[in-house]
């Protein structure tokens, strides 16, 4: 065992940060940043930081070079990805489902026309991908969706309507589930597409999430064409893709460093900070409470390593990537809390407000953690993974 | 003993019940919410119709002679359906202290108009640093001829951006115990020197920071006795505290049934998902919360509406339904899913006052040391 | 409303304090180590005390042991409201008293048994001379209960029991069992089950002894060789012992060690007021402040919770919901008033009774133990959270 970064991964760490140092624009220091709180201008500045990124090879950082990307080991993603998060740099979901999620399958299933198509795109930060999946009664049942796609001639003509769909409105390429079989069983009856935004008979309608932010939307497909050549892998093949796709690396690392700039500002304000005359930092209930939140971090950072060292020595994650979101997420949940915990009534004060807090970074994070738990796939749902793939437990 | 409520206390629980989901639905309280002012003079005019502004002051003060008991089985039912606006402001901060502290000419001045609706009041306690402790309050008046001069800066003020009149929590001498020297007065919102300025909140109540440049108060607007404001204070912030507690212990049933009513609704994998065990110990455990919170506030409640000591039951309330209210809250959200994280859904709504409603008059540790030192710690 | 007592209530209150403290052997609650909410340490589950029958006894000439039932049985005609004040007041001094008979046994008799029946049992039961266990359990019926195994078959004027009975906490120590076999095994187990009493002296009964975690014998299983029993110890119908064993779950209702808990919590406090760490006393430690000022406020909740039921039961409203809160609040409780005195008492928390220098006599130490029962014995809080779930707020099984 070894727990210490090389010199050269260390050497690396120093290289994102001096970057990061000169390549985030002053004006995102001012906004509201953060995932589910994208604004038009915010959204501007972090497609144009995705650019940049894509442009050192850094955006798709797993992809090999010929595509575009860095071809950078398990580690210095890991690395990469805990840096960006923590200095709070313009990326975000956007960026987690076009690479990460879309641009893998892609690699692992697309034809070699789509992948000459689409991932350089991708690792440039040239294109965005919205998800397809949830339907209004699909959701943690996702084998329910009633999408369909039924081929004509040199085309399948898409009907139905999914929800959820993160950022669809900026969304150049939808990654689409539709059931292209519907006489076969769940779970045998769906494939996957990739599907042009701009086409004729897609209808956005957006839905603002509590921050008050416009990040979902139902997408509504009224006869829409998409050529044959659009699906991705095999035919009524796509439930097996897609639980693949559950295997890729994901290692979390975002939302344990997103946990630790919380605590950091929290660990600062009550520092500087007085209640009753006393400094908070004084208060033993608060030292305790915040002890305990760097112990939970660490043990999430853990989590998340221990996935990038599973991938760097050639093993796949089992049960572990569930794991170590689940702890990571709720985490985020007790962090912004106690966080408030710590602000008191200032917590309370709104981006925007008089005397609000550091752009009320807990605030936003307090309302946004309640989406935690919820998106892709509700712990709920993942502590079902955990018990049986991870240990074994019978499903009936 | 006898642990239910009265038969006045029941209808009138079931007609706020049915007030309110009438006159106050859910598009207005969002409206309200969104707006600068949180109030509806509409809906401010039928409740004092109704008698529920007065419904805690003597009749001849224009009210309706309940009780504090009385007036929490209404909070509940506010708690319940929500209801944006000055009515805690103005009826238990200062409606109470006017009653408990006035001189008999102020209650028939200011209570009477309260009573009536005419008049909306809040009392400035809170400055910079958030907290209900008397050392935190460093707002100063200072007599000079027949008034005094009030200076300084109050914060997390409710309603003070729609109130008439405001009373003030402020220094009016130099003394070793920070309690001894703090008096009330009562301001005119309209008079020279005093700035308002709203805060946009979690909660999305109406805080605000009022900050009193050499505001002018004449000699005979001093609430009580010059020095013994403190007193005055803690007894009010014990009834708001409570009282905040019964608010909360009604939207945490609201949270609950809502919760409840959508797992049994909800339909994934072929049945209704409240049919899954990992949600219905979620609404096991959201159930044995909010009858904790209402018993306890109850007693509490009781407790203080009698006259007895209330110090230990009350901060043991508000430090359990603090905390529970917010727990049963984020549950309701984990079985709304995403639905419940839009705007256009209710839940949210809820989730936002458990936060505010934990931040006012003291949050759960705030309370568990006062329990705490009660215990004899 | 109003959360006080009647001057009634408040005199029989008196009264029972007096009784205990005047009739408890001396040295009794002194070697006591029970734990509230647990199983595995309360002495009647472990030895015959002839001490404690006695008190039973008087208990009994009292009227007290069945102080709910109605008069012309033998009960106290009292109100829940008071049978709740005297478990309270008997837990928080330790003292003995609770049995099946009285608590489980002796109200689904008078509720369904035959006038024989009651002739036979009743009478013994309200003097306290019978102390029953609970024939339940079995090594593949627990949370499942409906999945019993032990059979019982007609022959003449007897039944004959086959099978084996587990985790029964003083059987050895016990007269009768209050047993559920299957007697019919064609039928659902919902109507195929009879509730009978079984003799402990009728051959063919093997007591073996568990030792629990705490290291003492409380718990047995216990096996059934071909044991006849008279058929007119069946309870009520043949086959209808499910469902009665369904409805006595609602005379448990108050079966709760409440003064327990706040005597155990007690101890606690006082511990943090007069014991210094680092030459500060505890109770000057913010966070063992908190912790305790968090217990007493659960501690309330759980008394407001256990008078309602009662006071809910005396006027004739249906404490469904308040009934499986209580027993959900007060077992979780048990495992975190044990949990926060092993924090706030540190290194010595460990030391186990007899040890020198072991706080507060080891008990914390044996609680801390015992608790892992509390949230296990007569139906775990994942059961109780299902009841509460379904029958509490209408969520529906399937």
């Amino acid at each position: 065992m070894d727990f210490k970064f090389s010199t050269e991964e260390e050497a690396f760490r120093r290289e994102v940060k001096g970057w990061l140092k000169e390549a985030i624009p002053p004006r995102w220091r001012e906004l509201p940043t953060g995932f589910w709180q994208e604004t038009e201008e915010s959204w501007k500045i972090s497609r144009q930081f995705q650019k940049n990124l894509g442009m050192k090879g850094w955006l798709a950082p797993a992809y090999p070079a010929e595509y575009g990307g860095a071809g950078l080991g398990h580690i210095k993603r890991l690395i990469l990805a805990e840096e960006l998060t923590y200095h709070d740099a313009p990326v975000s979901i956007e960026t987690e489902i076009t690479v990460n999620w879309v641009g893998m399958a892609l690699q692992h299933f697309g034809s070699e026309q789509q992948k000459q198509d689409f991932i350089p795109r991708i690792a440039k930060g040239d294109i965005i991908f919205c998800l397809g999946y949830s339907e209004p009664n699909a959701g943690s049942d996702l084998a329910s969706l009633q999408t369909r796609a039924v081929e004509q001639g040199d085309n399948y003509v898409i009907n139905g309507q999914k929800i959820w769909c993160s950022y669809a409105h900026y969304a150049d390429y939808c990654w689409l589930g539709a059931v292209t079989d519907p006489d076969l069983p769940k779970h045998r009856n769906m494939s996957m597409f990739v599907v042009d935004m701009k086409n004729p008979g897609i209808t956005i309608r957006p839905l603002i999430n509590v921050i008050g932010c416009h990040s979902f939307n139902e997408v509504f497909f009224d006869d829409v064409r998409t050529p044959k050549d659009s699906l991705v892998g095999v035919k009524n093949n796509g439930w097996f893709q897609l639980a693949m796709a559950l295997d890729f690396e994901r290692s979390g690392v975002q939302t344990a460093a997103a946990n630790k700039l919380l605590l950091d500002h929290m660990v600062n304000y009550a520092k500087t900070n007085k209640r009753g005359g006393k400094l908070l930092s004084k208060d033993p209930i608060l030292r305790n409470l915040m002890a305990e939140m760097a112990i939970e971090i660490e043990v999430a950072r853990m989590l998340c390593y221990r996935i990038a060292w599973i991938y760097s020595k050639g093993g796949h994650s089992n049960y572990e990537s569930s794991q170590a979101m689940i702890f990571g997420s709720e985490l985020l949940r007790r962090i912004s809390d106690a966080g408030m915990r710590v602000l008191g009534q200032y917590g309370q004060l709104a981006f925007g407000s008089h005397r609000a807090v550091e752009r009320a970074m807990m605030f936003r994070s307090y309302l946004a953690s309640l989406s935690i738990g919820v998106g892709g796939g509700t712990n709920e749902i993942q502590r079902n993974i955990i018990a049986m793939r991870g240990l074994g437990l019978p499903r009936k | 003993m006898d642990l239910g409520l009265n038969e006045e206390q029941e209808m009138l629980k079931k007609s706020a019940r049915e007030f309110l989901s009438k006159e106050c639905p859910k598009k207005l309280v969002r409206e309200l919410d969104e707006s600068d002012s949180g109030l509806s003079r509409e809906l401010w005019k039928k409740m004092a119709e109704l008698g529920w502004i007065g419904l805690p002051f003597p009749e001849k003060y224009g009210g309706n002679g309940g009780t504090l008991l009385d007036l929490i089985v209404l909070l509940d039912e506010m708690g319940y359906n929500i209801v944006p606006g000055p009515f805690f402001s103005t009826v238990v901060l200062a409606g109470f202290t006017l009653l408990q502290a006035g001189s008999e000419e102020q209650k028939q001045t200011y209570l009477t108009k309260i009573c009536s609706g005419d008049m909306i009041m809040t009392f400035a306690i809170t400055e910079l640093d958030g907290t209900y402790l008397p050392e935190s309050i460093e707002t100063m008046a200072e007599a000079k001829g027949e008034q005094y001069i009030l200076k300084g800066t109050k914060l997390f003020v409710p309603d003070a951006n729609i109130a008439d009149f405001l009373l003030v929590a402020a220094r009016t001498g130099k003394s070793t115990n920070p309690a001894d020297a703090i008096s009330i007065f009562l301001v005119d919102a309209k008079s020279a020197g005093v700035k308002v300025t709203l805060l946009k909140t979690l909660g999305r109540d109406k805080l605000c920071e009022v900050v009193f440049e050499n505001v002018k108060i004449p000699s005979k607007n001093l609430v009580g006795k010059l020095n013994g404001g403190w007193p005055v204070i803690r007894s009010i912030l014990r009834k708001a505290t409570v009282a905040k507690c019964a608010e909360m212990v009604g939207g945490a049933q609201a949270s609950l049934d809502m919760a409840v009513s959508y797992a049994k609704e909800r339909v994934q994998f072929g049945r209704p998902i409240g049919s899954f065990q990992a949600i219905q110990h979620y609404c096991a455990n959201m159930v044995t919360d909010v009858d904790g919170s209402r018993f306890i506030t109850y007693k509490a409640a009781w407790t203080e509406s009698e006259g007895l000591p209330a110090d230990m039951e009350v901060s043991m309330a508000k430090a359990w339904t603090s905390e529970a209210y917010k727990r049963v809250a984020v549950l309701a959200h984990q079985i709304f899913g995403a639905i419940g994280f839009t705007m256009d859904h209710d839940m949210h709504l809820y989730f936002r006052r458990a936060k505010a409603g934990e931040l006012a008059y003291g949050d759960a540790d705030f309370h568990r040391e006062i329990v705490a030192a009660q215990l004899g710690l | 409303m109003d959360f006080r007592f009647s001057e009634a209530e408040k005199r029989f209150r008196a009264e029972v304090e007096e009784f205990i403290l005047q009739e408890i052997p001396p040295g009794y609650a002194d070697k006591d180590l029970y734990w509230p909410g647990g199983y595995g340490a309360i002495g009647e589950f472990e030895v015959r005390d002839p001490a404690v029958e006695k008190i039973r006894k008087k208990m009994g000439e009292r009227g007290w042991l069945t102080m709910a039932w109605p008069r012309e049985y033998g009960g106290g005609g009292r109100s829940f409201v008071e049978q709740a004040i005297f478990f309270e007041r008997l837990s928080y001094y330790d003292a003995p008293g609770m049995d099946v008979s009285t608590l489980i046994s002796g109200p689904t008799i008078l509720r369904f048994g035959s006038e024989e029946l009651k002739k036979e049992w009743i009478p013994r039961i309200v003097r306290g001379d019978l102390k029953f266990w609970l024939a339940y359990s079995e090594p593949n019926a627990g949370s499942d209960l409906a999945a019993i195994q032990a059979r019982a078959t007609i022959d003449g004027d007897d039944l004959i029991v086959n099978g084996q009975k587990i985790w029964s906490s003083g059987a050895h120590v016990s007269d009768c069992g209050w047993m559920v076999a299957r007697t019919d095994m064609a039928a659902p187990p919902y109507k195929g089950t009879t509730l009978f009493i079984v003799d402990n002296k009728s051959p063919g009964i093997t007591i073996r002894p568990i030792v629990n975690i705490d290291g003492f014998h409380s718990f047995n299983e216990v096996f059934f060789d071909n044991v006849r029993v008279p058929k007119k110890n069946v309870v009520g119908d043949m086959n209808m012992g499910f469902y009665y064993l369904m409805v006595a779950l609602d005379f448990e209702r108050l079966v709760i060690s409440m003064g327990g808990f706040r005597h155990r919590y007690e101890d606690l406090l006082n511990y943090a007021r007069n014991t210094r760490r680092n030459g500060r006393l505890l109770s000057e430690d913010a966070r063992v402040r908190a912790r305790l000022s968090q217990l007493a406020i659960e501690i309330e909740i759980a008394y407001l919770l256990y008078y309602k039921t009662a006071w809910m039961m005396d006027n004739n409203l249906f404490p469904n919901i308040e009934a499986s809160e209580i027993k959900l609040i007060t077992t979780l409780l048990s495992r975190k008033l044990a949990d926060a005195g092993m924090e706030i008492m540190g290194q010595q928390a460990q030391l186990w009774p007899g040890s020198p220098h072991a706080p507060l006599r080891g008990r914390f130490a044996v609680g801390y133990l015992d608790s892992i029962s509390a949230v296990i014995g007569a139906g775990t809080s994942e059961i109780q959270r299902n009841i509460l779930a379904q029958r509490g707020l209408g969520l529906k099984r399937r």
